[in-house]
């Protein structure tokens, strides 16, 4: 009970981590679910035409008669014919069928009969395409919102960021202990409404009489909840947006919390441009989210007041706008994507530098350019509406500002490279996970381009390769710095190390899996292959198969990993304080760090100053050497004595 | 570092080394939270901003409805409550305890005098049928939107509760049957609005699709004379085109929303000032401690000067 009460960041961190993993697994689940009932339309539908063929077939057959495969291919697909039509057709096929073979027993059909039964058979048909299309439309959403709102934008500021931020800062929790237990329970919050939504659409799928004791339940507007279709289904759109609009809450309370302890609580010697990266990263996505949640909020709040009091903002009949539900959705959900990138970038350039044993290169530049990042992040939400019929002079300016993000994305990976280059490289864990990171950021980045080019965009536009772009930038940047940072401070967060070798293959397969389900959809994109569609026809088949298949790499690896961090904290050694050998604040004190973190705050130098660690094997760990401690730090903890 | 201080404030928290730096991290946390209400109120001033841009004429026809003399009071009312707030905090600095308990007191009855004058504004325009909702809104009940008499005969019946036949000539002069409405609610002198010479104006019609951000908008040859006013004369009912006319149920619509938000605001100011008012009643605050009516304070300026906002925005622009 004393963790559900609890002031300390580090337990508040540890049950961020707890609930968003369980959502994770959650939207993970609806991610397969969509993946194999992809893989398999072609055969279900099939099975559904064989089906009703075979009791169409039952009435033909009940005379002991052959009926010949043509006439039955007229019956089954009469194309424009009337039913009188058909017959004639049908007994002109019957006849020539007499007529070649005199011993065949052909049928005299009942054509009345046959009508009935094939019109119920496509009834039956059209009802199950409808429950299929229900299914894929709820586990899209889902999917969709649950892994957006509940896992990628949290995961790392929340769990992370909750854990290392005051570590980082020398500080002895964030500024308001309080607000960030709140801001957990606002999110613990939120995440019920969605859970409510999904249970009641997935148990009215399984049990469709339930819809007729709880009502409709479910969401099928994708996560964008664009109008005027989302105040007009009939799922649960409020429920739903009221979750998110609670959900927003809670990223606001962490974020002002962020803002207020890097502002309150450094320590007198670390300077702005003295703090780690990632400070400067949570501090560039604490200022996103103060300045964008409440956009979203507010339209939230007009979406439901649309689909409660039919007010008319964004309902055209009664001079509304659709368009401005989608400006003011992008406004928020833009920067949202660098909410989820920005922290990310932060972890890969702490891990980039420790394992390359160097000083990051260019480090005003990398933080600089987060801050760039969340400017310009407000600037461009336009080129997500590209199609929209907005006017051609604001889709030339946005897509023109959208391309000028690629500067400051292009600093940080080029600085990453040149921080590599002559490093002397060792490849644990973390670090694959954050050269990972750099790959699927560049592929993402750099098709990103393609997607802001706007000839371009309108034939990829809601194709997969829409679909493809994003999960290489919002998945792949963030699932793989998130497992990065995880890797890194696992062995701070609780004091236990795991096991390196099963974590490399955990990322091997993460890794393969994650590239082989997302990269084929870029070709199957520029193919044309429409996203959001339960079917598609046969000639994309085999890149759906190549997809789904590396989604169960993906899901298999995933899994590994799990079982690596429960491994770790049933069998794992003993963490020393230092594993790796870094200098930001966090390091200095023991792992797990006590109640109020540090016996000594630790006096802030460069934190990207290795030389005073040395490797101590008996531990396993890097211990401060005294003697090669630089004059300035000594000078500090003369002073403090 | 971490030395216990001999003079240990019980209301430092752990974390912090100084009362100081406590309170200017309450004080910076408080300002970013600021922040977001703006940017929410943003938001509604941005939909304002671009449903007034595509139908300016609708919004100055139906800013008429709305009561300038009750929303000058209440504009009042609010400052007042600012300034007993602001001169609270400063007597929470100095110890003035019985200062203190009447200022915040002042206060909460500025807040209760603003949501009651709201509450007889409301009333009056749910009397009116001006109200959110298509199912509530006389302007979409076909018979009393599409006929001016039977609209004069809602106005009328919402004032009086007594259904008017009204005459036939009283179609030609609604404009005068309003400003009589408005002299009942002594609002005297209700200034006129313009309209455009030409009143059929080639602003685009809502309900051939989105309008305004789209490109359709501001390619009519028509929409730049629409904007020149050259002429001022009084706007009446029949000047609008029947899409104005749906769109009439726009302006109130932005109107309960935007006030509402800012009356929910209020009301939790409130609900704060009331848990102040208490913890000043046991002696809590004082010249070491005063960081909560310091906040309050803040949230509720900010409540005020969104009203500042509001007030022109929507009662007093023509």
């Amino acid at each position: 009970m004393s963790w559900l009460f609890t002031l300390d960041h580090k337990r508040i961190g540890i049950l961020y981590m707890i609930a968003v993993l369980t959502f994770f697994l959650v939207g993970g689940i609806f991610a397969i679910v969509l993946r194999v009932m992809l893989a398999l339309p072609i055969a279900d539908a099939g099975n559904q035409m064989g089906m009703e063929m075979n009791d169409t077939r039952a009435i033909v057959h009940s005379q002991n008669a052959t009926v010949p495969d043509e006439a039955l291919n007229l019956i089954f697909n009469p194309g424009q014919r009337t039913p009188e039509e058909l017959q004639t057709d049908v007994e002109a096929v019957l006849t020539d069928t007499a007529a070649k073979n005199p011993n065949a027993n052909v049928p005299i059909v009942d054509y009345a009969q046959l009508n009935e039964a094939r019109t119920a058979a496509a009834g039956n048909y059209a009802t199950k395409l409808n429950n299929h299309n229900t299914l894929y439309n709820q586990s899209f959403t889902l999917h969709g919102a649950v892994m957006v709102f509940l896992f990628i934008i949290p995961a790392i500021p929340a769990i992370i960021g909750n854990f290392v931020l005051p570590l980082m800062l020398g500080a002895k929790d964030v500024a308001f202990p309080r607000l960030n237990l709140a801001s957990w329970y606002c999110y613990m919050g939120g995440a019920i409404f969605f859970i409510w939504v999904l249970g009641k659409g997935i148990m009215n799928y399984i049990v469709p009489t339930l819809e007729r004791v709880w009502g409709g339940g479910g969401l099928d507007t994708g996560w964008t909840f664009y109008t005027p279709y989302s105040t007009e289904t009939n799922t649960a759109v409020v429920a739903a947006t009221g979750g998110a609009f609670i959900l927003g809450f809670s990223s606001i309370l962490t974020a002002v919390n962020f803002i207020a302890s890097i502002h309150m609580l450094r320590p007198k010697n670390m300077t702005w441009f003295r703090m780690p990266l990632m400070l400067w990263a949570l501090y560039a996505t604490a200022v996103i989210q103060i300045l964008a949640t409440p956009v979203l909020a507010i339209t939230l709040l007009l979406l439901i007041a649309e689909r409660v009091l039919h007010v008319g903002i964004f309902d055209p009949a009664l001079g509304g706008d659709p368009i401005l539900y989608q400006h003011f959705f992008w406004f928020y959900s833009h920067p949202a994507v660098y909410i989820m990138i920005l922290p990310a970038m932060g972890i890969v350039s702490e891990v980039i530098s420790v394992f390359s044993r160097k000083h990051i290169f260019g480090y005003a530049f990398i933080a600089c350019s987060s801050m760039a990042i969340a400017i310009l992040g407000f600037l461009v939400w336009g080129h997500h509406m590209f199609t929209s019929g907005q006017s051609e002079l604001l889709n030339a300016v946005f897509s023109i500002i959208t391309m000028l993000v690629a500067i400051p994305s292009a600093i940080k990976v080029f600085n990453w490279l040149t921080t590599m280059y002559n490093g002397s490289i060792r490849l644990d864990s973390p670090m694959l996970y954050a050269l990972g990171f750099i790959w699927l950021f560049t592929i993402g980045g750099l098709t990103g381009i393609y997607c802001a080019t706007l000839a371009v965009n309108i034939h990829i536009h809601d194709t997969y390769f829409i679909v493809a772009h994003f999960h290489y930038v919002m998945v792949g940047s963030t699932l793989f710095a998130f497992l990065a940072g995880m890797h890194y401070w696992w062995p701070k967060m609780f004091g236990k190390m795991y096991s390196e070798r099963w974590a490399q293959i955990g990322w091997f397969l993460v890794f393969v899996g994650f590239n082989v389900t997302f990269f084929i959809q870029f070709i199957m994109g520029a193919l044309g292959m429409p996203r959001r569609y339960a079917t598609y026809i046969d000639k994309y088949q085999i890149y759906h198969h190549i997809s789904t298949g590396g989604s169960l790499i993906l899901t298999v690896g995933l899994f590994l990993v799990l079982f690596v961090w429960i491994h770790s904290l049933l069998r794992g050694k003993q963490a020393p304080a230092n594993p790796w050998g870094a200098n930001s604040l966090e390091w200095h004190t023991v792992s797990p760090p006590p109640h109020a973190n540090f016996d000594h705050a630790p006096p802030a130098t460069d934190p990207y100053d290795y030389s005073h660690w040395r490797w101590k094997p008996e531990i396993e760990g890097y211990i401060l050497d005294e003697a090669s401690e630089p004059e300035e730090r000594q000078a500090m903890a003369h002073n403090d004595s | 570092m971490n030395k216990v201080d001999e003079h240990h404030d019980p209301h430092l928290a752990h974390h912090f080394d100084t009362p100081v730096q406590q309170y200017s991290s309450a004080k910076v946390g408080m300002w970013v939270f600021l922040a977001t209400e703006i940017l929410m109120f943003g938001g509604l001033f941005c939909a304002y901003a671009v449903y007034r841009g595509t139908h300016p004429e609708v919004f100055l026809y139906a800013n008429h409805f709305l009561d300038t003399n009750l929303g000058a009071i209440n504009t009042v009312v609010l400052l007042t409550s600012s300034l007993t707030m602001a001169w609270a905090v400063r007597a929470a600095q100095l110890g003035q305890q019985k200062l203190l308990v009447g200022l915040l007191f002042l206060t909460l009855l500025g807040g209760f005098g603003f949501m009651g004058i709201k509450t007889i504004e409301y009333t009056s325009k749910y009397k009116h049928g001006l109200w959110v909702g298509t199912e509530n809104a006389f302007y979409y009940k076909s018979d009393s939107f599409t006929n001016p008499e039977k609209l004069v005969g809602a106005v009328e019946y919402g004032e009086s509760h007594n259904a008017v036949t009204p005459s036939t000539e009283s179609t030609d002069s609604l404009s005068e049957q309003i400003k009589d409405v408005a002299q009942n609610d002594e609002q005297v002198n209700q200034p006129q609005a313009v309209l455009p010479t030409d009143a059929q104006t080639n602003i685009p019609e809502a309900n051939q699709g989105p309008v305004g951000l789209s490109t359709q908008f501001g390619r009519n040859e028509g929409d730049a004379a629409a904007y020149n006013y050259p002429e001022k004369k009084p706007l009446t009912y029949e000047d609008l085109t029947p899409q104005q006319r749906t769109l009439v149920s726009q302006f109130f619509q932005i109107y309960f929303l935007m006030t509402g938000l800012h009356g929910i605001h209020v009301l939790v100011g409130m609900a704060l000032i009331f848990w102040l008012l208490i913890r000043s009643m046991l002696g809590t605050f004082g010249p070491k401690y005063f960081v909560p009516v310091d906040l309050v304070g803040l949230y509720w300026h900010i409540v005020d000067l969104i009203w500042i906002f509001l007030f022109p925005l929507l009662y007093l622009i023509h």
